[in-house]
């Protein structure tokens, strides 16, 4: 064939050349931040937009940081070891009662520490005779035993509990909510109230209890006065259990099997606590979707500061020719660039947590909350802050690189 | 004609894309030798800011070659060249691109700030060539609260402040009044005689005649290269290069 080969044109080689730029890393900061030192106010706005992004992503975590701690501290204090056994319902949906001796035999279990019942009676509660029967304001009257405050670690507002001997007695000693319904706030002058259309003297108030709040809106009298007084034998409407609470679950696993040996799926076993707890969880949704709309606000302030930069660079042509000139290589303006926006985020972001950790404690102490300023909100921001300025200013700076130096250097037309 | 040029242009051409395209440089040979002061001269559009920045190597020819202390531009890659500004170009435009909300000495530091000096030495060094082109008393005010020919002086000590092989000064009476002017031409004929190498391009024929080589450009092409016999008093300080400091 014939002898001829292609000709690859060989690409020249270009030199290092015996001159080299060299900027110290401390001018590539401190060139990053002229832009900042003479557009002050351009700067503080663009600044802005991540401020509010950040401050609205940290307040969202530290004041769900300080709820979180409150309800947990809360939950500390009320215990997670209380058990609630109620009635339930039989196969065909009746309503399954409790059977009277279900306390004792609750009590019998081994790591049960104490247990408490309460009876529904079906009644009337009065401030006094000339109130309409009918208008009951949700008070529910119920057979008490002596050791409910106890076992349920509720405190007084006012006045005693029963003891064996008022037990017996018409006395009755209100849940916060029904005392406040019956507009009785202590029981200095002896308050009486008409249930079931005879008088009992009042004798205690009880502090609000989270975990009960059917507590609150009842009227409590000994199970031992409502035999006698009214002549019913109310069975259990609700048994309290308190365990020890290294045993809750296994106290809970045998709870409805003990309390009705014969039926234990007509039982219901609960934990009281465990609604508490969920309300973290809902938070934890609320959260999510506010952490969302922060991120919404941090994208936007992302896409602002691209947006400044880019105008920026526009503007600074002359500038960028100039240091071409005086011998910035692509990489010195690049860098330049990308230091100057990533600075102006970082701004914004210190600012925002500043912010955030601001609203967090006053918010927190409005509610009276614990204020809980969480370290990984500050670690976040910075880092946030870093992350998007450096990503938003790359595509300017690259543009600024990317000029061409003699086009740069020419008075605009 | 020096046996070393410190510049030294061989047929270069630069022809900007376009239909038709604009052969804005026309193949141009030229020599520029240490401590020479040249007017690059012409109209409006000949071609004099192309070749100034063909020569600063802000631009590259579409042919020929330019050779800066003897060595070929073209092989140089881009950040070489721009290391080859840092260290032996300087230069003056005629809207002096300073850097707003910059104090002057900080304006002129600049110059040093890609050759890697630390601050004080840039700084020591700028208040020297800021009192070398008249201005020590201006060192801490910003380009806003200086006059037009001080600004542009700021600038000129900037170019000067490395200790350039080649200053370049693309019209740098353009934007001055004609007394301001006079002053800047005065103070380029001073760094002269200290023995600065001055490329200065104007399209004023008059300010051209005062200095001691005249080049003239017309469309791109070199019409006349002219040596000035009355102004040749400058042409044996060619030992005094780096005595400028
Ligand atoms: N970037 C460019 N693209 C296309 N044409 C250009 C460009 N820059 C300059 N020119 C053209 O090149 C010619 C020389 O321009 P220039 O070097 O600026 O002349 P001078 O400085 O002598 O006025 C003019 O015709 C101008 O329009
Ligand atoms: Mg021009």
């Amino acid at each position: 064939m014939s002898g001829a080969t292609m000709r690859i044109p060989r690409l020249r080689r270009k030199r290092r050349g015996p001159w080299r730029s060299k900027l110290r890393t401390v001018d590539m900061f401190a060139t990053g931040t002229v832009g900042l030192r003479t557009r002050k106010a351009r700067a503080a706005f663009t600044a802005l937009g991540i401020a509010i992004g950040i401050a609205s992503m940290v307040s969202v975590m530290g004041i769900s940081a300080s709820s979180r701690a409150d309800l947990l501290a809360e939950l500390d204090k009320l215990g997670t070891n209380l058990l609630q056994v109620r009635p339930g319902q039989t196969t065909f949906g009746d309503a399954a009662p409790l059977s009277a001796d279900a306390p004792a035999m609750v009590r019998r279990v081994g790591p049960v520490q104490s247990a408490t019942s309460l009876s529904q009676i079906k009644t009337t509660v009065q401030r006094n005779d000339a109130v309409d029967k009918d208008d009951q304001n949700g008070i529910t009257t119920m057979g008490s035993e002596v050791n409910l405050p106890a076992t349920l670690g509720a405190t007084l507002a006012s006045g005693r509990t029963h003891d064996e001997a008022s037990v017996r007695l018409p006395t009755v000693v209100l849940g916060s909510v029904a005392a406040q319904r019956l507009g009785i706030d202590n029981v200095d002058d002896g308050p009486r109230i008409l249930i079931g259309g005879e008088w009992f003297n009042v004798i205690g108030i009880l502090d609000s209890l989270p975990l009960n709040p059917d507590i609150d809106r009842a009227a409590l009298i000994g199970l031992e006065s409502a035999r006698d007084i009214f002549g019913v034998k109310a069975l259990p409407s609700a048994i309290y259990v308190r365990t020890d609470p290294a045993q809750v679950e296994a106290v809970r696993g045998v709870l409805a099997r003990t309390a009705s040996p014969g039926s234990p799926n007509e039982v219901d076993v609960s934990r009281p606590s465990d609604a508490l707890a969920a309300r973290a969880e809902v938070d934890k949704n609320l959260q999510t979707l506010l952490l969302g709309l922060g991120g919404v606000a941090l994208l936007v302030g992302g896409v602002g500061i691209a947006n400044v930069m880019v105008i920026s660079v526009l503007e600074r042509q002359g500038e960028i020719g100039v240091r071409r000139a005086l011998g910035a290589t692509r990489s010195h303006i690049r860098n330049q660039f990308v230091v100057e926006s990533t600075l102006l985020s970082l701004i914004g972001g210190v600012l925002g947590v500043a912010i955030g950790f601001g609203v967090t404690t006053v918010y927190a102490r409005r509610q009276e909350w614990l204020v809980d300023l969480p370290m990984q909100g500050l670690v976040f921001g910075v880092a946030a802050a870093l992350v998007i300025g450096a990503v938003a200013g790359l595509y300017p700076a690259v543009r600024a690189a990317r000029l061409d130096p003699a086009v740069a250097v020419r008075p605009a037309a | 004609m020096s046996v070393n040029p410190v510049l030294e242009l061989r047929d270069v051409v630069r022809e900007y894309p376009g239909s038709p395209p604009v052969r804005a440089i026309d193949g141009v040979t030229l020599q520029i030798s240490a401590s020479e002061l040249v007017a690059i001269v012409g109209p409006s559009g000949s071609g004099k800011s192309t070749l100034l920045n063909l020569i600063g190597t802000l631009d590259r020819p579409t042919s020929g070659t330019l050779l800066i202390d003897a060595v070929d531009t073209s092989e140089l890659t881009d950040s070489a060249l721009a290391g080859l500004r840092a260290a032996r170009l300087g230069f003056v435009f005629q809207q002096f691109h300073l850097l707003g909300g910059m104090s002057a000495v900080d304006n002129v530091a600049t110059g040093l700030l890609y050759r890697g000096d630390t601050k004080k030495s840039r700084r020591n060094r700028s208040v020297a060539a800021l009192e070398r082109v008249g201005l020590g008393h201006r060192l801490d005010h910003t380009p806003n609260k200086l006059s037009g020919g001080e600004r542009q002086r700021v600038a000129i000590a900037r170019a000067l402040v490395g200790d350039p092989a080649i200053v370049l000064a693309d019209e740098p009476t353009g934007n001055l009044d004609s007394r301001t002017s006079e002053e800047i031409v005065e103070l380029l004929h001073g760094l002269h005689r200290e023995g600065s190498t001055i490329v200065v391009i104007t399209h004023d024929r008059e300010l051209a005649a005062r200095l001691p080589r005249q080049v003239t450009v017309r469309d791109g092409q070199i019409e006349d290269d002219e040596r000035d016999p009355s102004n040749h008093d400058c042409t044996d300080h060619n030992g005094l290069i780096g005595a400028t400091s």
